[in-house]
């Protein structure tokens, strides 16, 4: 026991000597957004020529849009002006600005990984404070990379991938979300660290569920992510996104792009569990979420399913979306989204029916609490090529207290007869006479909040994968907490 | 020492009076009946006992135990062993049975230093409180009372008293929706539990579950006040005459 507690000091010891701290100057890159810059996180990260062309159109398109001011404003939240000369753009990985000890994380953080149950090295990692032992699953990543080469399965960070598989990256990335589709996806395509890249080839079933947990220990990611996942023909894939402990991040802007690429007979699961810091109980200092996630299902009987658990960031702006081109293809969006303090979340999904015989399904669940305001925005788009298309909408809401709100936009644009739509909706508020009916059991008005709120998203959580879907729940639980007297 | 003291206990809803001063001692292994006019405020007595919020209590006092009941939130009310059974048990959708019953379980247990009861464990205990009220194994895989007929709830409040054993059992109307059969086994499974540690509050309207569940006091509450007390054949009365001799007999109480 006691040589583990020495090895570990050891190894603490050996990064503070030979830290990172004089690499910061070197790495990082001044504030501002220009080509430069663009030019420079190019050059960093070793790309080929074709990627730096991508990212200079990208940068150019974008300059014409905040020229004309087309930052997005139609979502349902409020946020102060973003100066985009004053985000620094490029850092190198360990270079994020660190906190020096647990002692300066905000206390109702720890308290939180507390109730997660995240080991204290991870907790550092994911408060951003500096490690002080050697922290990654590096052996358990290797071997399971190992594995997963042996399937010809890629798995690897973005940058990787640019580099050692430039012709599946150029063949792919943009053409889900082009670096036009919209402002913070433009932003993105200009500016993108890392993220993750997959590729699963012809008639593959990937046996593991691919995390990014693994790849994050070797190698963080920033605040403008990008991910690809293809799928080639007949193969199948699941990943899981982000992890329950919240993650504290400096960069208080947040601007991912995700593209699923589903080819003939392919089937995609992408599981989300997202928690960025909130910000505190005044919702200061949280993390603003701008993602664009979307996919194609672009090959016959191909499948696509979304299912995202978001209880974290300040300002959630999120789509997560699937365009069914190929015939008989399906689209799935499975969500729980809560709001809390005074968090604000305006999320959904588009379906977009372009094949014969396409079917999708949306559930959304949206839990609002304290101050905290929820907005389901969804679209169903029926082409006229779509003969026999099919969409399901179920979209709930749970209020608890009376000062949170629910809002639901949906958008339904059919143009071919044959389509069939169903839509269900419903409010409901958790009633004091099944609060006093569960606490008269014994449970207390935590627990029983948390178990009606479990309920309310049993649909959802039931399409997580186990694991997770005990996580889920038990950070639902958490960010619960306090929300009734 | 009594399980439980009622003294001058006065309740208030929505600023009406319902309770106005309400006395009760209930001792260990006894089994009382409250019966009284639709509106008198039996289940209003029954919810705050079980420390219902939403009453506001006025005046007197509740020892439990020896402990002060008012003073409890309901959860804790619960796990010092007092189980309402719901004259209107409430649906929780999403819940399943079962799951629901073993986390309660696990609440009491955990209340009291004992270790949480895993499914493995918990299952064999399951099975034999349905065996005892005839229930189908079915039914448990279902949301909490989602969907459950009257019958099925009412069964389904005595299934959870079963499982959760407390020390004192009110049950608010029991027989209210039961058919014939039923109520012969859910008195059946109430009758199993007593025991001279154990007491229950029976309220009811008829005679026909005081047959099967026979108490050692029967009470009459009317106009927020407890009237008349006597032994089971002050039930045969009331079934013969009704309440409106008896609440005539209340005119000349102090007010
Ligand atoms: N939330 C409330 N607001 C106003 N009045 C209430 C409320 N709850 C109960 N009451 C009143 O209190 C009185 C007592 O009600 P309670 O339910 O205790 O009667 P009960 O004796 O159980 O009647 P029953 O035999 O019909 O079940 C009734 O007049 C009822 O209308
Ligand atoms: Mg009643």
């Amino acid at each position: 026991m006691s040589t583990n507690v020495d090895t570990i000091r050891d190894l603490a010891e050996r990064e503070y000597k030979w830290g990172f701290i004089s690499n910061i100057e070197e790495d990082r890159v001044p504030k501002g957004l220009n080509e430069e810059t663009i030019r420079l996180i190019s050059a960093k990260k070793q790309e080929p020529e074709f990627m730096l062309e991508w990212r200079l159109k990208a940068y150019r398109h974008w300059m014409s849009l905040e020229a004309s001011q087309a930052e997005p404003k139609w979502a349902n939240v409020k946020y102060p002006p973003i100066n985009y000369q004053d985000i620094a753009y490029y850092s190198a990985p360990k270079q994020k600005p660190k906190l020096e000890s647990m002692e300066q994380v905000d206390p109702e953080l720890l308290r939180t990984y507390e109730k997660l149950g995240i080991p204290l090295q991870e907790q550092k990692l994911f408060a951003g404070v500096a490690v002080d032992a050697v922290f990654d699953s590096v052996s358990v990543a290797t071997t399971f990379k190992g594995k997963l080469a042996e399937m010809g399965i890629i798995f690897c960070s973005f940058s990787e991938a640019v580099r050692n598989h430039p012709e599946l990256v150029q063949k792919y990335l943009g053409s889900v979300v082009p670096y036009t589709d919209n402002f913070f996806a433009t932003l993105n395509s200009a500016v993108f660290t890392d993220g993750s890249f997959v590729y699963v080839p012809k008639g593959v079933r990937c046996p593991l569920e691919l995390s990014t947990y693994f790849r994050i220990n070797a190698a963080e990611t920033g605040q403008f992510e990008r991910t690809l996942i293809v799928a080639d023909e007949g193969a199948s894939v699941s990943y899981l996104e982000g992890c329950t402990a919240p993650i504290r991040d400096e960069n208080q802007l947040h601007a991912a792009v995700v593209e699923l690429v589903a080819l003939d007979n392919a089937q995609i699961k992408y599981s989300t569990v997202q928690n960025w810091y909130p910000g505190d109980k005044q919702g200061k200092g949280g993390i603003y979420n701008f993602v664009t996630k979307r996919g194609s299902c672009r090959g016959v009987n191909s499948k696509i399913s979304w299912t995202q658990v978001e209880t974290g960031s300040a300002i959630t702006w999120k789509y997560p979306s699937c365009i069914l081109q190929g015939d008989n293809s399906v689209g799935e969006f499975y969500s729980v989204a809560l709001t809390n303090n005074y968090q604000q979340a305006d999320t959904g999904t588009k379906m977009i029916h372009l094949g014969k015989n396409t079917r999708s399904t949306i559930v959304s669940k949206g839990i609002s609490a304290g101050h905290g305001q929820n907005t389901y925005r969804g679209q169903v788009k029926i082409l006229k090529g779509a003969t026999g298309a099919r969409n399901y909408t179920q979209c709930d809401s749970l209020l608890i207290g009376d000062k949170c709100g629910a809002h639901t936009f949906p958008y339904i644009d059919v143009r071919n007869a044959s389509a069939r739509m169903e839509h269900e909706a419903s409010t409901s508020k958790i009633g004091e006479d099944q609060m006093f009916y569960l606490r008269q059991r014994g449970l207390t008005a935590e627990d029983a909040v948390s178990m009606i709120v479990n309920g309310f998203c049993k649909r959802v959580f039931r399409e997580l994968p186990m694991e997770f879907a005990v996580e889920a729940q038990k950070l639902l639980s958490v960010s619960l907490e306090g929300s009734v007297g | 020492m009594s399980l439980l003291e009622i003294k001058d206990l006065k309740v208030r809803v929505d600023n009406h009076d319902i309770l106005k001063g309400i006395n009760l001692t209930v001792n260990p292994g006894e089994v009382h009946s409250i019966m009284g006019p639709n509106g008198s405020g039996k289940s209003t007595l029954a919810q705050v006992l079980a420390r219902r919020e939403a009453y506001a209590v006025t005046g007197g006092e509740v020892l439990f135990n020896g402990k002060d009941l008012l003073a409890m939130k309901p959860e804790e009310a619960a796990c010092e062993g007092i189980f309402l059974a719901f004259q209107y048990p409430v649906e929780i959708p999403g819940i399943g049975n079962a799951y629901f019953l073993r986390s309660a379980l696990n609440a009491v247990r955990k209340y009291h230093g004992q270790d949480e009861m895993d499914a493995m464990d918990f299952l064999p205990l399951f099975r034999e409180k349905l065996k005892l009220l005839d229930m189908d194994e079915k039914l448990m895989n279902r949301s909490v009372n989602e969907g459950f007929s009257g019958g099925e709830k009412k069964r389904n409040e005595i299934l959870q008293m079963a499982v959760l054993q407390p020390r004192l059992a009110i049950l608010d109307e029991t027989d209210s929706g039961l058919d014939i059969d039923a109520l012969k086994i859910v008195s059946k499974g109430v009758n199993a539990m007593r025991s001279p540690d154990r007491a229950m509050i029976v309220v009811t309207h008829y005679q026909r579950l005081l047959n099967e569940i026979v108490p050692d006091f029967v009470h009459v509450l009317a106009n927020g006040r407890i009237v008349k007390s006597g032994g089971p054949e002050l039930a045969l009365e009331l079934e013969e005459k009704g309440y409106a001799e008896i609440e005539d007999t209340r005119q000349p109480m102090p007010a």
